[in-house]
């Protein structure tokens, strides 16, 4: 039967019980996909609201609308916030909930409970957090740095660092149950090397969940008990260092980027592939290259001790391995240019946020090599060129990513399209708002503007205001989305199965699927992205 | 194969979202391992502090370190290794189906558990009597080794804290299982939660192999 004619299925996973309970208590690793989509995309406007306050106070060199100390706070929660509640989480516990047991033919995760279980840690540390935000915050910045963070800092750190702490099990736990998920619940013939490269990336992101998180874990921990009980670990005057703290804190942290971006172009391998009617060029590179960085991403963390008294020859080690990791990353970004290459390229607003990933991705990942040369690292530390470069990872990279995702994949989720235009046009004000926010802070930043200061000379007004005004711009094109996709839930037209016309397992059930995805079990006889026979054929 | 044989909805133990119970079994050790590993990497923050500040301060950790009860601390080495026996043992009645010796093994292995426990509350009082607990009221025999001797048992407190901690986790655990076994659910069939709260506490054991060494047999070939 030709899956046009089925616009929507009488029975699937959203009509499925519909109170509060059948929510909450679901097992359904789609249900709890939309649940953390609610959280996460709740998280990030708190965060997107503290970095309004922060471009609003730099409108102006003197400083006028905040206190330094607000300021402080500000810049530490939009970082706690975008990094442990949104960039962290966003792809792996959205898309990845929602699509990992249905591209590989499973009914749902291997621990559904946990899945669930996981969900509700996520909240718990997230409500730690906002507590420790609305009862006066904290100033440490997101790197709560020592020994200020556990000697002189009068605020919120206990609180935030438990916030931490415990939505870090939320990460660990839902990388366990991708691992599992993907070795063991395979359906028939989906081998390793016929699964999405979505799947390669999100399981390379939960090994560094599940082998990164844990010293995170135990680091904030331990800047928690050296605060109550003047441990001494980390504070020089009891014989303890300071720079043993950072080395522990970027173990994890550095890594933690690659957890950030990795899934992002995951997804992004699926809507090249899409939306260009071609496999993606080279499937085992890119397959091998999301591993190699979740192995080499563990062993640059110390590039960001370059002026922290690093030894000469630890610095030199991290420099080379820090460059390093540009070569899978370029391997990822000429692959994806090379199936493109007389590709049938479509202009679908998943692929316009392709396209931004890649281009903002080369400019973030080009000045990360800045960043890695010793030398030049010294001059550009502690300035905006640094926020320029992970913001355009990030928001450029990441957040491209999760947004092309959510759009490429709306469609299923929700059994709706939306409104095509709008959301192109949207694509468009997020790409202009963001090089506008961003590429000026390049410039500042190599002219010497610091971080974290909420007052600077006049000199360098012109570009910041040109900042606050991408900002402003770009906020516009995060807000629409959530109009005109929630608007399509209820005025959408019926997406039926396939709207794209695209192949993968998912393209193979119904929009939205059943609870358990598939009516039968599929049988895999073809191979990823086999866009050369139709897509109905690939319905066993 | 036949997707249909799927849908057999009682075999009992079996979640609907697997095909068969090898495969659940499969899904739920590796599942383990992989907490596991976590566990290593989580423990594995802490004896980085350890060897940095060993590594410093080799002198006050070794004095500190003479300061533990040796005994108490070797007893409790015996007493775990033997919990671990149990555990092995209960494991292998589980899978014979014998369920009253799974049983008789599980409660072992908690009041071995119970002992370790008691034991160290015992270590920690004598610490809290002698001022060894960090914090204001610190106090070292040796006035040289003070400051860093400090280091060294707040490693200690955190360590054994956690450790301890796990223990505690495992003693909640075991009394799933026994309860488990007790009900009937743990069949020759259907074992495999035995066999991961086994995995489990094996881990705990092997965490205490490693600090015993580090916390109370430092300096100590030297005498």
């Amino acid at each position: 039967m030709p899956s046009s004619t089925v616009l929507i299925p009488p029975h699937h996973y959203l009509n499925d019980g519909y109170g509060i309970k059948s929510w909450l208590l679901t097992r359904d690793h789609k249900r709890i996909a939309l649940l953390y989509l609610a959280s996460v995309t709740f998280f990030f406007f708190v965060g997107g609201a503290m970095a309004v306050l922060i471009r609003l106070d730099l409108a102006t060199p003197a400083g006028d609308l905040v206190t330094d100390e607000t300021y402080n706070k500000l810049f530490t929660m939009h970082g706690v916030m975008m990094v442990f509640f949104f960039l962290i989480p966003a792809i792996p516990s959205v898309l990845g909930n929602f699509l990992v047991p249905i591209m590989i033919g499973a009914k749902d995760l291997a621990f559904p409970k946990l899945n669930l279980f996981s969900w509700y840690i996520f909240v718990t540390g997230g409500l730690f957090t906002l507590y420790a935000l609305i009862t006066g915050g904290v100033d440490t910045g997101w790197t709560f740095y020592t020994p200020f963070s556990t000697v002189s800092s009068t605020t919120n750190v206990i609180p935030t660092a438990l916030g931490i702490f415990i939505t870090g099990f939320s990460s660990i736990l839902t990388g366990l149950n991708f691992i599992v998920t993907i070795h063991r619940m395979r359906a028939p013939g989906m081998t390793w090397f016929r699964m999405p490269l979505f799947l390669w990336s999100t399981y390379a992101t939960s090994l560094i969940n599940v082998l990164g998180t844990p010293v995170i874990a135990i680091t904030v921990l331990l800047v928690a008990f050296e605060r109550v009980f003047h441990f001494g670990f980390f504070d020089p005057r009891l014989g303890g260092d300071p720079v043993l703290f950072q080395h522990m804190f970027w173990f994890y942290s550095h890594p933690a980027v690659y957890i950030m971006v990795l899934p992002a172009m995951g997804v992004i391998s699926e809507l090249v592939a899409a939306g260009c009617r071609k496999p993606v060029f080279g499937y085992p590179f890119v397959a091998f290259a999301s591993l190699a960085i979740a192995v080499l991403g563990f062993l640059v963390w110390g590039h960001h001790m370059f002026v922290a008294g690093e030894s000469v020859y630890s610095a030199m080690i991290f420099s080379i391995l820090s460059f390093l990791v540009a070569i899978p990353s370029a391997v990822k970004v000429f692959n994806w240019t090379a199936t493109m290459y007389k590709g049938a390229v479509s202009w679908d607003t998943a692929m316009l946020y392709a396209y931004g990933f890649i281009g903002l991705f080369t400019i973030g990942g080009l000045t990360g090599l800045f960043l890695a040369a010793i030398g030049l690292d010294v001059h550009v530390t502690d300035t905006y060129f640094i926020i320029a470069h992970f913001h355009y990872i990030m928001v450029g990279g990441t957040i491209m990513g999760y947004l092309g995702g959510l759009h490429y994949w709306w469609p299923k989720i929700s059994g709706r399209l939306y409104n095509e235009a709008l959301a192109k046009l949207s694509a468009g004000i997020i790409f202009i708002g963001f090089n506008l926010t961003f590429f000026p802070q390049f410039v500042v930043g190599y002219l010497g503007m610091p971080r974290r200061y909420h007052a600077y000379p006049p000199d360098f007004q012109v570009l910041n205001v040109l900042s606050s005004a991408g900002a402003s711009i770009l906020g516009v094109g995060y807000l629409l989305p959530m109009f005109y996709l929630m608007w399509s839930l209820r005025y959408g037209r019926l997406a039926g199965s396939n709207p794209w016309g695209a192949v993968g397992l998912e393209w193979t059930t119904t929009s939205p699927p059943p609870t358990e995805n598939f009516t039968q079990t599929p049988i895999v006889t073809w191979e990823a992205y086999d866009y050369r026979a139709p897509a109905e054929g690939h319905v066993a | 194969m036949l997707p249909e044989a799927a849908h057999h909805p009682h075999v009992p133990g079996l979640a609907h979202h697997f095909d068969n119970l090898e495969q659940q079994a499969e899904a739920t050790t590796l599942g383990m391992w992989v907490f596991l590993v976590t566990e290593v990497l989580f423990f594995g923050g802490l004896f980085l502090v350890y060897t940095v500040y060993r590594t410093w301060y080799p002198e006050a950790f070794a004095a500190a370190s003479h300061s533990l009860d040796i005994t108490l601390g070797t007893i409790n080495t015996a007493v775990l290794i033997t919990s671990s026996l149990t555990m092995a043992l209960a494991v292998h009645a589980a899978q014979l189906g014998q369920r009253k010796l799974l049983m008789l093994f599980l409660v072992a292995t908690m009041a071995l558990g119970l002992v370790f426990l008691g034991i160290k509350s015992v270590e920690y009082y004598q610490k809290f009597v002698e001022h060894h607990v960090p914090g204001p009221s610190f106090h070292f025999e040796e006035p040289q080794y003070a400051v860093h001797a400090q280091i060294f048992f707040s490693l200690y407190f955190l360590m054994t804290g956690l450790h301890a901690l796990h223990m505690i986790i495992g003693f909640g655990i075991m009394t799933f299982m026994l309860w488990w076994a007790w009900r009937g659910t743990i069949t020759a069939e259907y074992y495999s939660p035995i066999e991961i709260a086994g995995l489990y506490w094996h881990f705990v054991d092997i965490v205490w192999i490693f600090l015993f060494p580090l916390l109370y047999l430092l300096g100590r070939h030297a005498h």
